[in-house]
Protein backbone atom coordinates (compact mmCIF):
# COMPACT_ATOMS: atom_id res chain seq x y z
CA UNK A 1 0.00 0.00 0.00
CA UNK A 2 1.60 3.42 -0.98
CA UNK A 3 1.91 6.39 1.54
CA UNK A 4 -0.66 8.35 -0.07
CA UNK A 5 -3.39 5.25 0.09
CA UNK A 6 -2.35 5.47 3.48
CA UNK A 7 -3.18 8.77 4.33
CA UNK A 8 -6.25 8.32 2.30
CA UNK A 9 -7.90 5.99 5.22
CA UNK A 10 -6.48 7.93 8.25
CA UNK A 11 -9.69 9.62 10.07
CA UNK A 12 -8.04 12.99 10.59
CA UNK A 13 -7.62 13.17 6.61
CA UNK A 14 -11.33 11.89 6.21
CA UNK A 15 -11.94 15.41 9.06
CA UNK A 16 -9.99 17.53 7.02
CA UNK A 17 -11.65 16.44 3.59
CA UNK A 18 -15.05 16.76 5.37
CA UNK A 19 -13.92 20.40 6.40
CA UNK A 20 -13.01 20.63 2.59
CA UNK A 21 -15.36 19.70 1.02
CA UNK A 22 -17.81 22.01 2.93
CA UNK A 23 -16.13 25.12 1.93
CA UNK A 24 -15.45 24.56 -1.30
CA UNK A 25 -19.04 23.89 -2.22
CA UNK A 26 -20.77 26.67 0.41
CA UNK A 27 -17.73 29.24 -1.35
CA UNK A 28 -18.75 28.33 -4.68
CA UNK A 29 -22.43 29.21 -3.50
CA UNK A 30 -21.07 32.43 -2.36
CA UNK A 31 -19.05 33.20 -4.97
CA UNK A 32 -21.67 31.95 -7.77
CA UNK A 33 -25.44 33.54 -6.40
CA UNK A 34 -24.15 37.32 -7.12
CA UNK A 35 -21.45 37.15 -9.34
CA UNK A 36 -24.13 38.13 -12.05
CA UNK A 37 -26.06 40.56 -10.48
CA UNK A 38 -24.88 43.97 -10.18
CA UNK A 39 -27.14 44.37 -6.91
CA UNK A 40 -25.20 41.58 -5.10
CA UNK A 41 -25.18 41.94 -1.29
CA UNK A 42 -28.36 44.61 -1.27
CA UNK A 43 -30.50 41.55 -2.29
CA UNK A 44 -30.35 40.07 1.29
CA UNK A 45 -31.58 42.60 2.61
CA UNK A 46 -33.51 44.15 0.59
CA UNK A 47 -36.03 41.18 -0.13
CA UNK A 48 -36.39 41.27 3.60
CA UNK A 49 -37.30 44.94 3.92
CA UNK A 50 -39.51 44.94 0.90
CA UNK A 51 -41.58 42.49 2.27
CA UNK A 52 -41.26 43.89 5.73
CA UNK A 53 -42.99 47.34 4.29
CA UNK A 54 -45.59 45.73 2.46
CA UNK A 55 -46.68 43.84 5.65
CA UNK A 56 -46.42 46.83 7.60
CA UNK A 57 -48.75 48.52 4.55
CA UNK A 58 -50.92 45.85 4.88
CA UNK A 59 -51.63 44.80 8.94
CA UNK A 60 -49.97 47.56 10.46
CA UNK A 61 -51.49 50.82 8.73
CA UNK A 62 -54.78 49.40 7.02
CA UNK A 63 -55.72 46.95 9.69
CA UNK A 64 -53.85 48.92 12.06
CA UNK A 65 -52.28 45.69 14.44
CA UNK A 66 -51.51 47.08 17.91
CA UNK A 67 -47.81 45.99 18.71
CA UNK A 68 -45.49 48.72 19.33
CA UNK A 69 -42.57 49.20 17.01
CA UNK A 70 -44.14 47.08 14.34
CA UNK A 71 -41.47 47.91 11.76
CA UNK A 72 -38.96 46.68 13.98
CA UNK A 73 -40.95 43.29 15.56
CA UNK A 74 -41.41 42.77 11.82
CA UNK A 75 -37.78 43.36 10.58
CA UNK A 76 -36.44 40.74 13.42
CA UNK A 77 -38.41 37.82 12.61
CA UNK A 78 -38.40 38.37 8.84
CA UNK A 79 -34.95 38.51 8.58
CA UNK A 80 -34.12 34.97 9.83
CA UNK A 81 -37.13 33.50 8.23
CA UNK A 82 -35.69 34.92 5.29
CA UNK A 83 -32.55 32.24 5.32
CA UNK A 84 -35.27 29.75 6.15
CA UNK A 85 -37.71 30.38 3.21
CA UNK A 86 -34.42 31.07 0.73
CA UNK A 87 -32.79 27.05 1.77
CA UNK A 88 -36.21 25.61 1.57
CA UNK A 89 -37.27 27.07 -1.69
CA UNK A 90 -33.34 26.20 -2.75
CA UNK A 91 -34.07 22.85 -1.46
CA UNK A 92 -35.91 20.76 -4.00
CA UNK A 93 -33.68 21.72 -7.05
CA UNK A 94 -29.89 20.91 -5.14
CA UNK A 95 -29.42 17.08 -6.37
CA UNK A 96 -31.07 17.43 -9.55
CA UNK A 97 -28.64 20.53 -10.47
CA UNK A 98 -25.49 18.12 -9.74
CA UNK A 99 -27.31 15.35 -11.67
CA UNK A 100 -24.05 14.66 -13.88
CA UNK A 101 -22.25 14.36 -10.63
CA UNK A 102 -24.04 12.38 -8.81
CA UNK A 103 -24.04 10.18 -11.25
CA UNK A 104 -20.59 9.42 -11.87
CA UNK A 105 -19.08 10.71 -8.50
CA UNK A 106 -19.20 9.19 -4.78
CA UNK A 107 -18.92 11.89 -2.44
CA UNK A 108 -21.08 12.99 1.01
CA UNK A 109 -23.49 14.64 -1.44
CA UNK A 110 -25.37 15.46 1.52
CA UNK A 111 -23.16 18.40 2.13
CA UNK A 112 -24.35 19.48 -1.45
CA UNK A 113 -27.58 20.78 1.25
CA UNK A 114 -25.22 21.44 3.93
CA UNK A 115 -23.60 24.03 1.90
CA UNK A 116 -26.63 25.73 0.08
CA UNK A 117 -28.20 26.12 3.65
CA UNK A 118 -24.58 27.81 5.04
CA UNK A 119 -24.02 30.33 2.03
CA UNK A 120 -27.86 31.37 3.06
CA UNK A 121 -26.68 31.41 6.80
CA UNK A 122 -24.00 33.70 5.54
CA UNK A 123 -26.21 36.35 3.98
CA UNK A 124 -27.95 36.09 7.07
CA UNK A 125 -24.98 37.04 8.99
CA UNK A 126 -24.63 39.66 6.46
CA UNK A 127 -28.03 40.96 7.22
CA UNK A 128 -27.36 41.56 10.68
CA UNK A 129 -26.21 45.08 10.75
CA UNK A 130 -29.26 46.48 8.86
CA UNK A 131 -30.65 45.05 12.05
CA UNK A 132 -28.77 47.18 13.80
CA UNK A 133 -29.27 50.09 12.33
CA UNK A 134 -33.19 49.51 12.68
CA UNK A 135 -32.62 48.77 16.53
CA UNK A 136 -30.79 52.26 16.74
CA UNK A 137 -33.74 54.07 14.87
CA UNK A 138 -35.84 52.79 17.90
CA UNK A 139 -33.56 53.43 20.71
CA UNK A 140 -33.18 49.68 21.37
CA UNK A 141 -29.37 48.91 22.00
CA UNK A 142 -27.70 45.15 21.32
CA UNK A 143 -27.03 43.50 24.69
CA UNK A 144 -23.28 41.65 25.41
CA UNK A 145 -25.65 38.65 25.28
CA UNK A 146 -25.86 38.72 21.18
CA UNK A 147 -21.87 37.45 21.27
CA UNK A 148 -23.35 34.18 22.45
CA UNK A 149 -26.87 34.32 21.42
CA UNK A 150 -26.51 34.97 17.74
CA UNK A 151 -24.21 31.83 17.65
CA UNK A 152 -26.10 29.82 19.30
CA UNK A 153 -29.34 30.88 17.25
CA UNK A 154 -27.44 30.49 14.04
CA UNK A 155 -26.51 27.07 14.83
CA UNK A 156 -29.74 25.68 15.85
CA UNK A 157 -31.42 27.56 12.72
CA UNK A 158 -28.57 25.67 10.65
CA UNK A 159 -29.51 22.29 11.73
CA UNK A 160 -32.79 22.79 11.70
CA UNK A 161 -32.97 23.94 7.78
CA UNK A 162 -30.66 21.30 6.76
CA UNK A 163 -32.41 18.65 8.07
CA UNK A 164 -35.85 20.14 6.74
CA UNK A 165 -33.75 20.66 3.23
CA UNK A 166 -32.70 17.08 3.20
CA UNK A 167 -35.89 15.97 3.30
CA UNK A 168 -37.16 17.70 0.23
CA UNK A 169 -33.64 17.58 -1.85
CA UNK A 170 -33.94 13.86 -1.20
CA UNK A 171 -37.78 13.23 -1.72
CA UNK A 172 -38.01 15.62 -4.90
CA UNK A 173 -35.88 12.85 -6.64
CA UNK A 174 -38.69 10.47 -6.55
CA UNK A 175 -41.45 12.61 -6.36
CA UNK A 176 -40.79 15.66 -8.98
CA UNK A 177 -43.46 17.79 -8.20
CA UNK A 178 -42.23 18.23 -4.50
CA UNK A 179 -41.51 21.95 -5.47
CA UNK A 180 -44.43 23.40 -6.16
CA UNK A 181 -45.94 22.01 -2.93
CA UNK A 182 -42.50 23.14 -1.22
CA UNK A 183 -43.20 26.83 -2.11
CA UNK A 184 -46.93 26.19 -0.69
CA UNK A 185 -45.74 24.75 2.49
CA UNK A 186 -43.53 27.89 2.73
CA UNK A 187 -46.30 30.57 2.36
CA UNK A 188 -48.17 28.15 4.81
CA UNK A 189 -45.46 28.41 7.10
CA UNK A 190 -44.92 32.03 7.00
CA UNK A 191 -48.89 32.53 8.36
CA UNK A 192 -48.74 29.82 10.74
CA UNK A 193 -45.29 31.22 12.39
CA UNK A 194 -45.14 34.52 14.98
CA UNK A 195 -43.50 36.63 12.42
CA UNK A 196 -46.61 38.96 10.98
CA UNK A 197 -48.15 39.14 14.83
CA UNK A 198 -46.99 38.29 18.46
CA UNK A 199 -47.59 35.18 20.10
CA UNK A 200 -49.79 36.68 22.49
CA UNK A 201 -52.41 37.74 19.63
CA UNK A 202 -53.09 33.72 19.26
CA UNK A 203 -56.40 32.73 21.41
CA UNK A 204 -55.05 30.22 24.24
CA UNK A 205 -56.98 27.71 22.96
CA UNK A 206 -54.67 27.71 19.70
CA UNK A 207 -51.67 28.49 21.26
CA UNK A 208 -50.65 24.72 22.04
CA UNK A 209 -51.08 24.31 18.15
CA UNK A 210 -48.87 26.94 17.32
CA UNK A 211 -46.28 24.83 19.01
CA UNK A 212 -46.58 22.03 16.49
CA UNK A 213 -44.75 24.56 14.08
CA UNK A 214 -41.59 23.66 14.16
CA UNK A 215 -39.97 26.92 13.33
CA UNK A 216 -42.30 28.47 16.08
CA UNK A 217 -39.37 28.20 18.94
CA UNK A 218 -36.57 29.47 16.75
CA UNK A 219 -38.06 32.53 15.77
CA UNK A 220 -39.37 33.22 19.26
CA UNK A 221 -36.25 33.34 20.17
CA UNK A 222 -34.79 35.59 17.48
CA UNK A 223 -37.66 38.17 18.24
CA UNK A 224 -36.63 37.70 21.52
CA UNK A 225 -32.96 38.47 21.19
CA UNK A 226 -33.36 41.18 18.83
CA UNK A 227 -35.89 43.33 20.66
CA UNK A 228 -34.84 42.65 24.16
CA UNK A 229 -31.88 41.40 24.61
CA UNK A 230 -32.51 38.46 26.45
CA UNK A 231 -33.02 34.74 26.01
CA UNK A 232 -34.84 32.05 27.83
CA UNK A 233 -33.38 29.05 28.77
CA UNK A 234 -36.35 26.37 28.07
CA UNK A 235 -37.38 28.47 24.60
CA UNK A 236 -33.54 27.74 22.58
CA UNK A 237 -33.55 24.42 23.98
CA UNK A 238 -37.46 24.05 22.82
CA UNK A 239 -35.51 25.06 19.57
CA UNK A 240 -32.37 22.93 19.53
CA UNK A 241 -34.62 20.03 20.32
CA UNK A 242 -36.69 20.66 17.16
CA UNK A 243 -33.46 21.04 15.18
CA UNK A 244 -31.78 17.67 16.55
CA UNK A 245 -35.40 16.00 15.54
CA UNK A 246 -35.26 17.96 11.66
CA UNK A 247 -31.70 16.89 11.48
CA UNK A 248 -32.41 13.14 12.16
CA UNK A 249 -35.51 12.74 10.43
CA UNK A 250 -33.50 14.33 7.05
CA UNK A 251 -30.56 12.33 7.49
CA UNK A 252 -32.63 9.15 8.07
CA UNK A 253 -34.39 9.59 4.67
CA UNK A 254 -31.12 10.60 2.93
CA UNK A 255 -29.38 7.76 3.92
CA UNK A 256 -32.03 5.52 3.08
CA UNK A 257 -32.71 6.60 -0.38
CA UNK A 258 -29.03 7.61 -1.28
CA UNK A 259 -28.07 4.63 -3.00
CA UNK A 260 -30.92 5.52 -5.34
CA UNK A 261 -29.86 8.45 -6.39
CA UNK A 262 -27.72 7.88 -9.27
CA UNK A 263 -30.88 5.44 -10.50
CA UNK A 264 -33.62 8.28 -10.22
CA UNK A 265 -31.69 11.29 -11.44
CA UNK B 1 -3.69 -8.04 -6.80
CA UNK B 2 -7.13 -7.97 -8.07
CA UNK B 3 -8.29 -4.14 -8.48
CA UNK B 4 -11.72 -4.80 -9.22
CA UNK B 5 -13.93 -7.91 -8.94
CA UNK B 6 -17.24 -8.66 -10.03
CA UNK B 7 -19.35 -11.72 -9.16
CA UNK B 8 -22.66 -12.64 -10.21
CA UNK B 9 -23.19 -8.98 -10.55
CA UNK B 10 -27.09 -8.17 -11.97
CA UNK B 11 -28.43 -4.38 -11.68
CA UNK B 12 -32.13 -4.06 -12.33
CA UNK B 13 -34.03 -0.75 -12.52
CA UNK B 14 -37.37 -0.22 -11.23
CA UNK B 15 -38.73 1.79 -14.24
CA UNK B 16 -38.94 4.75 -12.18
CA UNK B 17 -40.95 6.91 -14.52
CA UNK B 18 -44.09 5.86 -13.17
CA UNK B 19 -43.40 7.52 -10.00
CA UNK B 20 -40.95 10.81 -11.23
CA UNK B 21 -43.91 11.81 -13.68
CA UNK B 22 -45.56 13.62 -10.46
CA UNK B 23 -47.31 13.24 -7.32
CA UNK B 24 -51.01 14.08 -8.84
CA UNK B 25 -49.87 10.67 -11.47
CA UNK B 26 -48.62 8.40 -9.30
CA UNK B 27 -51.82 9.49 -6.80
CA UNK B 28 -54.15 8.86 -9.01
CA UNK B 29 -53.39 6.04 -10.45
CA UNK B 30 -52.01 4.19 -6.97
CA UNK B 31 -52.72 0.89 -7.79
CA UNK B 32 -51.01 1.02 -10.88
CA UNK B 33 -47.92 2.89 -9.11
CA UNK B 34 -47.42 -0.02 -6.79
CA UNK B 35 -47.95 -2.70 -9.36
CA UNK B 36 -45.18 -0.75 -11.21
CA UNK B 37 -43.07 -0.41 -8.36
CA UNK B 38 -43.47 -4.64 -8.23
CA UNK B 39 -43.36 -5.75 -11.45
CA UNK B 40 -41.36 -3.35 -14.39
CA UNK B 41 -38.00 -3.85 -14.30
CA UNK B 42 -35.36 -2.68 -16.23
CA UNK B 43 -32.54 -5.59 -16.34
CA UNK B 44 -29.40 -3.81 -17.03
CA UNK B 45 -26.95 -6.13 -15.77
CA UNK B 46 -27.34 -10.15 -15.69
CA UNK B 47 -25.21 -11.79 -14.15
CA UNK B 48 -22.24 -10.52 -14.93
CA UNK B 49 -18.46 -11.61 -13.76
CA UNK B 50 -14.57 -10.84 -14.27
CA UNK B 51 -11.89 -9.40 -12.60
CA UNK B 52 -9.35 -6.52 -13.41
CA UNK B 53 -5.71 -7.07 -12.02
CA UNK B 54 -4.09 -4.01 -10.69
CA UNK B 55 -2.38 -2.25 -13.37
CA UNK B 56 -4.41 -3.48 -16.06
CA UNK B 57 -5.99 -1.55 -18.86
CA UNK B 58 -9.13 -3.15 -19.84
CA UNK B 59 -11.66 -1.58 -22.34
CA UNK B 60 -15.61 -2.44 -22.45
CA UNK B 61 -17.40 -2.24 -25.60
CA UNK B 62 -21.20 -3.09 -26.42
CA UNK B 63 -24.05 -1.01 -28.52
CA UNK B 64 -25.94 1.44 -26.49
CA UNK B 65 -27.69 0.02 -23.23
CA UNK B 66 -25.57 -3.04 -23.22
CA UNK B 67 -24.60 -1.97 -19.29
CA UNK B 68 -21.72 -0.13 -20.04
CA UNK B 69 -22.54 2.73 -18.00
CA UNK B 70 -23.92 1.17 -15.51
CA UNK B 71 -20.45 -1.14 -14.63
CA UNK B 72 -18.74 2.01 -14.72
CA UNK B 73 -21.76 3.33 -11.84
CA UNK B 74 -21.00 0.51 -9.84
CA UNK B 75 -17.59 0.47 -9.81
CA UNK B 76 -17.65 4.21 -9.24
CA UNK B 77 -19.65 3.20 -6.03
CA UNK B 78 -22.75 5.84 -7.20
CA UNK B 79 -24.90 2.53 -7.76
CA UNK B 80 -25.15 -0.56 -5.09
CA UNK B 81 -25.13 -3.99 -6.69
CA UNK B 82 -28.55 -5.82 -6.36
CA UNK B 83 -27.15 -9.22 -6.54
CA UNK B 84 -23.56 -10.96 -6.85
CA UNK B 85 -20.75 -8.46 -5.45
CA UNK B 86 -18.29 -5.42 -6.55
CA UNK B 87 -15.28 -5.59 -5.04
CA UNK B 88 -12.62 -2.48 -5.48
CA UNK B 89 -9.61 -1.93 -3.92
CA UNK B 90 -7.95 1.76 -4.21
CA UNK B 91 -8.98 5.45 -4.58
CA UNK B 92 -11.63 5.43 -8.15
CA UNK B 93 -11.68 8.68 -9.73
CA UNK B 94 -13.85 9.16 -12.55
CA UNK B 95 -13.35 11.20 -15.66
CA UNK B 96 -16.07 13.71 -15.82
CA UNK B 97 -18.32 13.84 -18.70
CA UNK B 98 -17.82 17.59 -20.00
CA UNK B 99 -17.28 20.31 -17.30
CA UNK B 100 -19.41 18.05 -14.57
CA UNK B 101 -18.69 19.41 -11.33
CA UNK B 102 -17.47 22.91 -12.79
CA UNK B 103 -19.19 26.16 -11.84
CA UNK B 104 -19.03 28.46 -14.68
CA UNK B 105 -19.02 31.77 -13.32
CA UNK B 106 -15.67 30.55 -10.62
CA UNK B 107 -12.39 31.03 -12.14
CA UNK B 108 -10.43 27.81 -14.03
CA UNK B 109 -8.25 28.40 -10.73
CA UNK B 110 -11.39 28.01 -8.12
CA UNK B 111 -12.88 25.39 -10.64
CA UNK B 112 -9.40 23.17 -10.38
CA UNK B 113 -10.10 23.20 -5.88
CA UNK B 114 -13.45 22.59 -6.82
CA UNK B 115 -13.24 19.41 -9.05
CA UNK B 116 -10.41 18.00 -6.99
CA UNK B 117 -12.36 17.72 -3.69
CA UNK B 118 -15.21 16.85 -5.61
CA UNK B 119 -12.88 13.77 -6.67
CA UNK B 120 -11.77 13.13 -3.22
CA UNK B 121 -8.68 15.32 -2.40
CA UNK B 122 -8.21 17.81 0.71
CA UNK B 123 -7.98 20.95 -0.64
CA UNK B 124 -3.99 20.77 0.45
CA UNK B 125 -3.64 18.29 -1.68
CA UNK B 126 -5.35 19.81 -4.73
CA UNK B 127 -3.15 22.83 -4.63
CA UNK B 128 0.20 20.93 -4.62
CA UNK B 129 -0.71 19.53 -7.66
CA UNK B 130 -2.02 22.78 -9.25
CA UNK B 131 0.92 23.50 -11.13
CA UNK B 132 0.94 20.20 -12.86
CA UNK B 133 -2.67 20.56 -13.60
CA UNK B 134 -2.49 23.64 -15.45
CA UNK B 135 0.81 22.75 -17.15
CA UNK B 136 -0.94 19.98 -18.75
CA UNK B 137 -3.86 21.68 -19.84
CA UNK B 138 -2.10 24.64 -21.09
CA UNK B 139 -4.66 27.15 -19.58
CA UNK B 140 -2.02 29.05 -17.85
CA UNK B 141 -3.63 32.36 -19.21
CA UNK B 142 -7.17 31.63 -18.69
CA UNK B 143 -6.64 30.70 -15.55
CA UNK B 144 -8.22 33.12 -13.87
CA UNK B 145 -11.33 33.66 -16.11
CA UNK B 146 -14.65 32.26 -15.12
CA UNK B 147 -14.64 29.52 -16.53
CA UNK B 148 -18.07 30.24 -18.50
CA UNK B 149 -15.63 31.91 -21.48
CA UNK B 150 -13.96 28.93 -22.19
CA UNK B 151 -14.58 27.11 -25.08
CA UNK B 152 -15.66 23.24 -24.86
CA UNK B 153 -12.78 22.00 -25.49
CA UNK B 154 -10.91 24.17 -23.27
CA UNK B 155 -13.33 22.70 -20.66
CA UNK B 156 -13.00 19.59 -21.50
CA UNK B 157 -8.84 19.90 -21.01
CA UNK B 158 -9.07 21.44 -17.49
CA UNK B 159 -11.26 18.35 -16.94
CA UNK B 160 -8.88 15.76 -18.14
CA UNK B 161 -5.80 17.47 -16.44
CA UNK B 162 -7.55 17.84 -13.22
CA UNK B 163 -8.48 13.84 -13.30
CA UNK B 164 -4.97 12.46 -14.46
CA UNK B 165 -3.26 14.43 -11.87
CA UNK B 166 -5.34 13.40 -8.60
CA UNK B 167 -2.96 9.77 -8.77
CA UNK B 168 -6.08 7.06 -8.73
CA UNK B 169 -4.98 3.59 -7.95
CA UNK B 170 -7.87 3.40 -10.77
CA UNK B 171 -8.99 5.61 -13.77
CA UNK B 172 -12.60 5.36 -15.37
CA UNK B 173 -12.85 6.96 -18.16
CA UNK B 174 -16.67 6.93 -20.69
CA UNK B 175 -16.06 8.05 -23.90
CA UNK B 176 -14.21 11.00 -23.04
CA UNK B 177 -11.66 11.17 -26.02
CA UNK B 178 -12.94 12.09 -28.56
CA UNK B 179 -12.91 16.35 -27.00
CA UNK B 180 -10.12 18.51 -27.65
CA UNK B 181 -8.43 18.89 -30.81
CA UNK B 182 -6.40 16.34 -32.26
CA UNK B 183 -3.37 17.79 -30.29
CA UNK B 184 -4.62 17.65 -26.99
CA UNK B 185 -6.10 13.84 -27.98
CA UNK B 186 -2.64 12.90 -28.41
CA UNK B 187 -1.45 13.90 -25.35
CA UNK B 188 -4.52 12.37 -23.70
CA UNK B 189 -3.66 9.09 -25.29
CA UNK B 190 0.29 10.42 -24.09
CA UNK B 191 -0.86 10.38 -20.49
CA UNK B 192 -2.84 7.20 -20.59
CA UNK B 193 0.05 5.50 -21.68
CA UNK B 194 2.05 6.71 -18.61
CA UNK B 195 -0.58 6.00 -16.37
CA UNK B 196 -0.11 2.69 -17.32
CA UNK B 197 3.60 2.42 -16.62
CA UNK B 198 2.74 3.75 -13.47
CA UNK B 199 0.52 0.53 -12.72
CA UNK B 200 -2.48 2.30 -12.35
CA UNK B 201 -5.60 0.24 -13.23
CA UNK B 202 -8.02 1.68 -16.52
CA UNK B 203 -11.01 1.35 -17.22
CA UNK B 204 -12.15 2.32 -20.44
CA UNK B 205 -15.65 2.94 -22.39
CA UNK B 206 -15.65 3.64 -25.55
CA UNK B 207 -17.35 3.53 -29.12
CA UNK B 208 -13.90 4.18 -30.94
CA UNK B 209 -12.48 0.35 -31.33
CA UNK B 210 -9.20 1.75 -32.73
CA UNK B 211 -8.19 3.45 -29.12
CA UNK B 212 -9.48 0.10 -27.65
CA UNK B 213 -7.19 -1.13 -29.72
CA UNK B 214 -4.36 0.74 -29.33
CA UNK B 215 -4.76 1.02 -25.18
CA UNK B 216 -6.45 -1.98 -24.21
CA UNK B 217 -4.58 -4.78 -22.45
CA UNK B 218 -7.59 -6.56 -22.35
CA UNK B 219 -11.58 -5.84 -23.44
CA UNK B 220 -14.80 -7.16 -21.92
CA UNK B 221 -17.72 -7.26 -24.36
CA UNK B 222 -21.54 -6.60 -22.96
CA UNK B 223 -24.75 -7.01 -24.86
CA UNK B 224 -28.16 -6.67 -23.29
CA UNK B 225 -26.33 -6.74 -19.68
CA UNK B 226 -24.44 -9.51 -20.01
CA UNK B 227 -20.85 -10.32 -20.44
CA UNK B 228 -20.34 -12.07 -24.39
CA UNK B 229 -17.19 -12.08 -24.38
CA UNK B 230 -13.72 -10.99 -23.14
CA UNK B 231 -10.43 -11.36 -23.93
CA UNK B 232 -6.87 -9.70 -25.60
CA UNK B 233 -8.36 -6.86 -28.21
CA UNK B 234 -7.32 -8.52 -31.20
CA UNK B 235 -9.21 -11.71 -30.96
CA UNK B 236 -12.74 -9.43 -29.36
CA UNK B 237 -12.81 -6.31 -31.17
CA UNK B 238 -13.24 -7.95 -34.61
CA UNK B 239 -15.72 -10.05 -33.50
CA UNK B 240 -17.39 -7.06 -32.12
CA UNK B 241 -17.50 -5.38 -34.78
CA UNK B 242 -18.86 -8.11 -36.90
CA UNK B 243 -21.65 -8.41 -34.75
CA UNK B 244 -22.32 -4.69 -35.29
CA UNK B 245 -22.37 -4.39 -38.83
CA UNK B 246 -24.52 -7.67 -38.43
CA UNK B 247 -27.21 -5.76 -36.68
CA UNK B 248 -26.75 -3.02 -38.98
CA UNK B 249 -28.07 -5.11 -42.38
Amino acid sequence: MSAAEGSRTSDARKLEYLRDLIVVLTAKEIKGRYKNSWLGYAWSVLNPLAFATVYFLAFGVFMRVQITDYPLFLISGLFPWQWVSHSMSSAPNIFLANATLLKKVRFARHVLVASAVLSDGFHFLLSIPVILVFLAIYHVAPTWLWLVGVPVLIGIQFVMVYGVGLLIASLNLFLRDLDRLTILFIAFLFYLTPIAYTSSMIPEEYRLYMYLNPFTPLILNWQQLFLTGTLSGGAVVAAGAMAVLSAMIGYLTYSKLAPRFAEVI
Amino acid sequence: MIAIRFTNVSKSYPRYLHVTRGLKASLLSLSQTVRAFKQEKFLALHDVSFEISEGETVGVVGPNGSGKSTTLALMAGVLKAEMGCVSVRGHVCPLLELGAGFHYDLTGRENIVLNGVLLGLTRREVIARLRDIVEFSELEEFLDQPVRTYSSGMVARLGFSIAVHLDPDILLIDEILAVGDLHFQAKCREKIKWFKNRNATIVLVSHSTSDIRQLCDRVLWLDHGKLVGQGAPHEVVPLYEQSQLMRSV
